[in-house]
């Protein structure tokens, strides 16, 4: 199934799951571009700047086809700049502010091992230009798994210090890791139509992959808490995510239709 | 023109950020069509938010005007991703010569999902572009483009970059 033998009936749910995907990269990829120019050493500043370009090149493809889908020839421009936070369907997880560098790359990694398992299903996706951009991310998200991970091992299994920033950025972030896997009735459409794929079971993979490392890193897997965070797919965001668009989307706002 | 001699127009189209190299040996152009007076290109980003994209899309514009093609159309697309196999060994070698070390012809597939732990975490050795040895090692998975990561010859003493597999 392509953009032309695209089914009527699955184009809204389609927009929608594209937006969750574009934006989990956009608002990641801002997070992570905060970084340039303040990174811990010269090799990990290029490093981070590296990892934001890559999320905001995910961004800029999935937003386009999002764009296409819905047919009102919005761009990923458009789409980037011109919507407000409520409009926004990225997780809560990657919306919170920077942190540390142990909770950057805590989040990464946490994030990085979600999206490895997602594009690799989703090149399978019965909707093929969405399995095409998923198979050309995931190379590149393998990259974001592989740093992150070794750098979960140095910073637990590090000096004291490094050890305990990297154990409470865990514990910050886990109440954040339910809502990467909640199936609403737009997911299950598209999971029914074999567009998306069956979420409880990469969860369960994620689960045994992340847990693998942190076992490694001599981190200790956070007890599940009696509450998930969860609202970003509905545009039910933290304070943190208006911040962010303002600082984003603060040009374009004041100088409407502006281009470089 | 046929589209054969148009691909051939395409190689004085250089990568901005590795000037060496044109799009056509890079793999980066997977299909050239001639629909009435419209060309229309298809070009795979070599990574999806490299920046160097637009620049290119904007010299294969330009060079196919100069050829009398008023009408150009660039399609991006990903249903096949990019891969370094798609380089020419011929584009290796002047990668080499311009001081990076290449990617090897065939690209195990990219790192595994849980990577070993550091000593045996790497691949096969990186042979140094300047000197030829095999005693580098990496210092970060990341470089100047989202393409490269830097390496430092433990034998020459210098630092390089490589253009990684994908």
């Amino acid at each position: 199934m392509n953009l032309e033998t695209l089914d009527a009936a699955l184009r809204p749910a389609l927009f929608e799951y594209l937006l969750c995907l574009g934006d989990d990269a956009l608002i990641l990829g801002h997070r992570l571009s905060e970084w340039c120019g303040h990174g811990p050493y010269l090799e990990e500043d290029i490093a981070l700047a590296n990892l934001a370009l890559d999320c905001l090149g995910h961004a800029e493809a999935l937003l386009t086809l999002a764009g296409e889908v819905e047919g009102k020839g919005r761009t990923a421009d458009d789409l980037a700049f011109l919507r407000d936070a409520y409009d926004f369907r990225n997780v809560q997880m990657v919306e919170l502010p920077r942190g540390d560098f142990a909770f950057t790359i805590t989040r990464q990694f946490l994030f990085a091992a979600y999206a490895c398992l997602l594009y690799e299903a989703l090149q399978q996706s019965a909707f093929e230009p969405l399995a095409g951009i998923a198979a050309k991310a995931l190379k590149e998200m393998r990259y974001h798994l592989r740093h992150s991970s070794e750098w979960m091992r140095c910073l637990g299994d590090g000096t004291e210090e490094s050890h305990r920033r990297a154990q409470t950025a865990l514990d910050e972030l886990w109440m954040y890791t339910g809502e990467l896997f909640e199936v609403d009735n737009t997911l299950r459409t598209l999971i029914e139509a074999r567009v998306a794929p069956d979420m409880a079971a990469l969860q369960l993979k994620w689960r045994e992959q992340v847990e693998a490392v942190l076992r490694e890193a001599t981190l200790t897997v956070p007890e599940d808490p009696p509450y998930m965070a969860t609202g970003g797919r509905r545009g039910h965001h933290t304070e943190h995510l208006g911040h962010l668009l303002a600082e984003m989307q603060f040009l374009q706002r004041a100088y409407p239709g502006a281009q470089w | 023109m046929t589209p054969a001699e148009i691909l051939e127009a395409l190689t004085e189209v250089r990568d901005p950020e590795i000037p060496v190299l044109n799009i056509v040996e890079m793999g980066i152009v997977r299909d050239v069509r001639l629909e009435g007076e419209t060309v229309h290109v298809d070009i795979t980003p070599t990574y999806t938010g490299c920046p160097a994209m637009r620049t290119i899309e904007a010299a294969i514009v330009q060079t196919l005007r100069g050829r009398g093609f008023q009408q150009v159309v660039v399609h991006k697309v990903f249903r096949e991703p990019w891969t370094t196999d798609w380089m020419t060994d011929e584009a290796r070698e002047k990668l080499r010569a311009y001081g990076i070390a290449p990617p090897p012809p065939r690209a195990d597939e990219a790192p595994d999902l849980i990577p070993l732990p550091f000593s045996v975490a790497r691949g096969p050795a990186v042979p140094c572009p300047f000197c030829g040895s095999e005693q580098t090692r990496q210092t970060s998975a990341f470089g100047s483009t989202a393409c490269k990561a830097l390496f430092f010859c433990e034998a020459c003493r210098q630092s390089f970059e490589y253009f990684k597999a994908i």
